[in-house]
């Protein structure tokens, strides 16, 4: 009974976002302010995380390929593959879901209980729109795009990995690199990376503006978030892979 | 003016607003007082729309808040100025900004024009060298002499008033006040505060509505709480025996029939 409250309140929630802007400019300027909170604030830890994994991978793959008989250029099609169908979308966004969730779950939940919510309400500005919706437009751009940056500096790690190791040759690793390449896996990284998106930004978004209490309960509103969002990301990724692969 | 009738709101079981009926008059200070849990703050959260209230009716100059459509309500908002217990200033905008908020979102003035205004409205709550300070920055009594410009900068109808006092010394608390009648007065708003300040009851209280477990049980001016007979109001108003004492003083001084204690002092 619990869940179909939740989950009724936040379909309310999206629903009444959708209302004309009080002033475009405005609104745009949050949206920008949003892009650059989530996209620029994130990328130092999607770079790490990205770059380790992508090494890590090398060195695994390597590690479990023990035969002769396989070509050292297998290892880089395996990191390919791993990393930009599951490493880069699903680790980088439940990374995200952390750094991105709590923050946007505190920050709403902050203005809920400093009355900063019901202050922009008195003055007749539609918050779910002007506070939640930049917010959710600002990941779709922005995560895709950190996405995209861990893909590749997932691949570039394991390359740079697989060298220094001296488990393949740089040449080694550019053709296996290039061969049985499916632009069709980057398409699917990119569904889940829009997937995603919408999962760090409006579930945290909905504990956070719907919170009551204190400090106390903003810190559990911030841990529910990114919990559920890590959740639903699991559940969300399991979905895809069966219904597009 | 706004006119409330037979307003009832209720959560669950509990009734927490009991068909309260008032008018609060435009150019005067309407007080809402009461002890905690009797009613006071869902009162005026139905009046600006924060809580739906179950009955009753709400009128600002005659226009039904209760029937209006979200549109219109949005339209009337603008004519709403709201100064909150904690504030609520915008924690990443400065003193400039948050007073610039409300021109940037609901008007096309150029930046020059709007930022003469914020010059202007926080000029006349006296806080001249604040502008580029951030919230966390300033004092209590200055985030409500910035909370008091956020509230008039678009000239509203309406001042609404969450206990503009709480936390603040009695001296600053002093100037608040001052601050809000000279403003109601100024701009003739219909101003409703939310107090529990014994001094703003006597110095400010034009119009005074005491609640007493979600009903009025008092209505009346400053002038005349001194000589209520409501045993409810004077056990609220009077809890202590210094101010029982200043009461008796009062009545006394009134009624001539005592010379003024501090005279006699002197």
């Amino acid at each position: 009974m619990n869940f179909f409250n939740h989950f009724g309140r936040y379909l309310l929630m999206i629903k009444g976002m959708f209302t004309r802007p009080e002033n475009w400019k405005m609104y745009w300027k949050e949206l920008m302010h949003q892009c650059s909170d989530i996209g620029i604030g994130s990328l130092g830890i999607v770079v790490v995380v990205a770059l380790f994994i992508g090494a890590v991978s090398t060195l695994q793959t390597a590690y479990q390929l023990v035969s002769n008989l396989i070509p050292k250029s297998t290892i880089a099609q395996i990191v390919r593959d791993t990393v930009i169908l599951e490493f880069a979308p699903t680790i980088s966004c439940i990374v995200l879901a952390g750094v991105v969730g709590s923050k946007i779950a505190s920050e709403l939940g902050n203005m809920r209980v400093s009355e900063q919510i019901d202050a922009l309400e008195i003055m007749g500005i539609n918050t779910k729109a002007y506070l939640i919706m930049p917010k959710i437009l600002a990941s779709f751009i922005m995560i895709p795009l950190l996405v995209i940056v861990a893909g590749v500096l997932g691949i570039w790690g394991g390359r740079l990995a697989g060298t220094m190791a001296v488990i393949l040759s740089r040449e080694e690793f550019d053709q296996g690199l290039l061969s049985g390449f499916q632009p069709f896996n980057v398409r699917f990284a990119l569904y889940k990376a829009y997937t995603f998106a919408f999962i760090i930004s409006s579930i945290p978004a909905y504990f956070g503006y719907f919170v009551k209490g204190g400090a106390l309960e903003i810190g559990k509103a911030s841990t529910t978030a990114v919990v559920t969002s890590c959740i639903m990301i699991l559940f969300a990724d399991y979905i895809l892979a069966a219904l597009l692969l | 003016m706004i006119e409330i009738k037979d307003l009832h709101k209720s959560f669950g079981d509990k009734v927490v607003i009991n068909d309260v009926s008032a008018v609060m008059e435009a150019g005067k200070a309407n007080l809402i007082i009461g002890a905690s849990g009797s009613g006071k703050t869902v009162f005026m959260k139905c009046l600006v729309g924060l809580f739906e209230p179950d009955g009753g009716e709400i009128l600002y100059s005659g226009q039904s808040f209760t029937v209006m459509e979200e549109e219109q309500r949005k339209e009337l908002r603008q004519q709403i100025g709201m100064l909150f217990q904690g504030s609520a200033l915008f924690d990443s905008q400065t003193v400039e900004q948050n007073v610039m908020f409300p021109l940037d979102m609901f008007t096309r003035l150029t930046y020059t024009e709007k930022l003469k205004k914020v010059n202007e409205v926080l000029d006349r709550v006296n806080l001249n060298d604040a502008n580029k300070k951030f919230p966390a920055e300033i004092s209590g009594g200055m985030k409500k002499r910035v909370g008091i410009a956020r509230a008039i900068v678009l000239n509203p109808k309406y001042l609404f008033c969450d206990e503009p006092n709480s936390g603040l010394d009695p001296q600053t608390s002093l100037v608040i006040d001052k601050l809000i009648y000279e403003v109601t007065k100024e701009f003739n708003m219909t101003t409703v505060i939310n107090t529990h300040d014994m001094n703003s009851v006597m110095e400010i209280g034009d119009h005074i509505i005491y609640m007493y477990e979600g009903e009025k049980e008092w209505e009346g001016s400053n002038k005349q709480i001194i000589y209520s007979k409501s045993k409810k109001l004077n056990d609220f108003i009077f809890a202590s025996e210094f101010l029982q004492d200043v009461k008796a003083m009062r009545m006394l001084d009134a009624e001539g029939k005592v010379p003024n204690g501090k005279n006699d002092n002197n």
